[in-house]
């Protein structure tokens, strides 16, 4: 298990690398640049020129790249432009209420996602079943910001049980974390389900049956964990998704975070922000998966022996 | 009094009639083949004396099974999983797909003694190895705490056997047991069962489509043809005077001269399928004996010299060709 990890990890090095590439290409070859953003009404194109050059704007991209990096390894995100404090102070004041609010929802959808799926693998076609099926399909095609429009209205604005937006109490994640999780819930429900069915359809499920093992057990003990490696496997990519897909949930709840962050300094096309905001999305993801690929070796002894 | 005793069982999936009035006995300490080629409706006899036809979508509509004076057709099911595992056990057809990929050889073992025996997790351990060694397992111990995916296709089934073992059942149902290994090593395997079996005192139903194996193992036979009884005799008496055509074709196809067994491909003409049986005796269109009635009436299974056949031209134990009698 060591192995396997030690092996996944140097993996992860020239992901790292490329990934690092992208997000400093993407954003400098997206037009506009935030030296537009601080110069002041009627500035000479030579003040202009002069703050180009003091933030190294000036110099060749794979020279401003290297720069970058070259910080970057040493632990330096760079200085906003705009907002005129180190990033990494930056993304410490946002980055734990988007941790907050991305495992809750992320541990909601696990937990109730399996647990209804599962329900419905073992209820199958009852009234159980094809409510749970009828959910799922409404779950999987509300966009997520109209959900949470719709539930600040019912639970925050007409009920008054949550408050309307904001960060400062627990109450207030509520409300996030549903309109979040709640697309994760169906799309757990389903994978689970359907895995469920289809592994109770195989020949050592018959032999468990054989050997007189009570069906709760066998769907617990032997169905549902094989059912777990596919539901992790799309959890391990929904980690990232979560992360940076609570971008509008952020802005709709007007709350803090990595999302709000990185909508704000990409309109103001403040570099060093930007990438040190993907940045960190591209080391959830990759963390993400790795955690999925830990938990699939755990569970399962050929993936432990394939890549370990 | 037998210790499996089916009689007329008759078995529907959806609209399909794949069994029509099965029986036969299986006495104490017997070993029972049951043959027929593929589709025949062996492994259906099978799982409905293990009560697992609700896993696909079949039922019992007629007939009884009755095991140990047990009527097994009525018996709650909570009654029949306490059963399942510990008086009857199953060894599948497929070693390969028959155990859990994900969890260890002795966990899967030690299952059925924890769940039947009630014992404790290190003797069902202990108990499991000493079954793996009976099976010659080599270095049970460390097989123990081994994956299915490390083992052989023959390890794999002497596994799904101690399995079957465990809880010392008194009759064990082995579905063709060896058509998925490998030819060198299937009468192996299938010396080890009886062995076992005739060392335990157990009974065996011994489902083969290969007469070869039915030579080698059993003590009487049960013929299956299209989802009906064809012949039942004694081992002796099916090989010296079978009488049913499709029997007489069954061993015409063992391979002779090689030591390897072969399946049945010998027999002309094809298997019908369950969506369209013939109407009559179901072996007539391909029967080389067949009469003008066998088309339209189905034969009877009656006593024919030592023992049953459903066929209107053999001998009936009076002396008489049944159909004109
Ligand atoms: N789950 C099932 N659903 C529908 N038909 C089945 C099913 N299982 C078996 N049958 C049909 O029942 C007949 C007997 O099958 P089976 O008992 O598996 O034969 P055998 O074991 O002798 O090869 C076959 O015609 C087969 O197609
Ligand atoms: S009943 Fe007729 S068709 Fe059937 S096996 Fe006997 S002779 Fe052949
Ligand atoms: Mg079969």
């Amino acid at each position: 298990m060591a192995n396997f990890l030690i092996k996944r990890l140097v993996l992860l090095i020239p992901v790292f690398l490329v990934v690092s590439v992208i997000i400093f290409m993407i954003i400098h070859l997206v037009p506009g640049d935030p030296i537009d953003n601080i110069v002041q009404i009627g500035s000479t194109p030579q003040q202009k020129a002069a703050l180009t050059a003091k933030y190294g704007l000036d110099k060749p991209l794979i020279v401003q790249y290297a720069i970058w990096f070259g910080k970057l390894m040493t632990g330096d995100l760079g200085e906003a432009i705009i907002l005129r404090q180190p990033v990494s102070s930056l993304i410490a004041q946002n980055l734990p209420h988007s941790l907050i609010l991305g495992s809750l929802a992320l541990a909601f959808s696990t937990v109730v996602g399996i647990a209804t799926g599962a329900l419905a693998a073992i209820r199958r076609d009852s009234w159980v079943d094809r409510t749970v099926m009828a959910v799922i399909l409404l779950g999987s095609t509300v966009p997520s910001f109209w959900l949470g429009l719709l539930m600040i209205l019912v639970f925050a604005v007409h009920l008054g049980w949550f408050p309307v937006s904001g960060a400062r109490s627990w109450s207030a994640l509520v409300l996030p974390v549903l309109t979040i999780g709640l697309g994760g819930v169906a799309l757990v429900a389903r994978v689970t389900r359907v895995a469920m069915m289809d592994i109770s359809r195989r020949d050592f499920v018959m032999m468990l049956h054989a050997k007189g093992v009570p069906p709760w057990r066998i769907n617990l003990q032997h169905i549902l964990r094989h059912a777990l490696l596919p539901v992790v496997t799309i959890l391990s990519l929904r980690i990232g998704w979560i992360l940076g897909g609570a971008v509008t949930i952020e802005y709709v709840f007007a709350r803090p975070g990595l999302g709000s962050l990185l909508i704000t300094s990409l309109n103001q096309r403040d570099y060093p922000v930007v990438q040190g905001c993907l940045l960190m999305l591209a080391i959830a993801v990759m963390l993400g998966t790795l955690l999925g690929d830990v938990v699939q070796a755990l569970i399962d002894p050929r993936v432990r022996e394939r890549t370990g | 009094m037998a210790l499996l005793s089916v009689t007329d069982l008759s078995v529907s999936i959806g609209r399909l009639k794949p069994l029509d009035g099965i029986s036969f006995d299986i006495g104490k300490g017997e070993i029972v083949g049951m043959v027929g080629e593929s589709g025949s409706g062996k492994s259906l006899t099978a799982m409905s004396v293990m009560g697992l036809l609700p896993l696909i979508g079949g039922k019992m509509t007629s007939g009884s099974i009755r095991f140990d004076g047990i009527d097994l057709a009525t018996l709650p099911e909570p009654r029949y999983r306490a059963l399942r595992g510990r008086r009857i056990a199953l060894i599948s057809q497929n070693p390969m797909t028959s155990l859990d990929p994900i969890i260890r050889i002795g966990a899967q073992i030690d299952q059925v003694g924890i769940l039947h025996l009630g014992l404790s997790d290190a003797a069902a351990k202990a108990r499991s190895i000493d079954i793996m060694r009976q099976l010659r397992i080599p270095e049970a111990a460390t097989v123990h705490g081994n994956y299915p995916h490390q083992l052989s296709g023959g390890m794999k089934q002497r596994v799904v056997i101690a399995m079957a073992l465990a809880a010392d059942p008194e009759l064990m149902i082995a579905d063709e047991p060896t058509t998925a290994l490998d030819v060198t090593i299937q009468a192996q395997i299938i010396q080890i069962v009886v062995d076992l079996v005739r060392e335990r005192g157990l009974s065996l139903m011994l489902i083969t489509h290969d007469m070869g194996v039915v030579a080698q193992a059993c003590d009487k036979v049960v013929v299956l043809y299209a989802g009906r009884v064809a012949e039942r005799n004694g081992i002796d008496a099916i090989f010296g005077e079978p009488q049913h055509p499709y029997t007489r074709e069954l061993i015409r196809c063992i391979p002779r001269h090689d030591q390897l067994r072969g399946s049945l491909t010998g027999i002309p003409g094809a298997v019908p399928s369950v969506m369209d049986y013939p109407s009559g005796c179901r072996f007539h269109p391909r029967c080389a004996d067949a009469l003008d009635i066998c088309a339209g009436a189905i034969p009877a299974l009656e006593q024919k010299a030592a023992g049953f056949a459903a066929c209107h031209a053999a001998i009936n134990a009076a002396g008489k060709v049944s159909a004109h009698g």
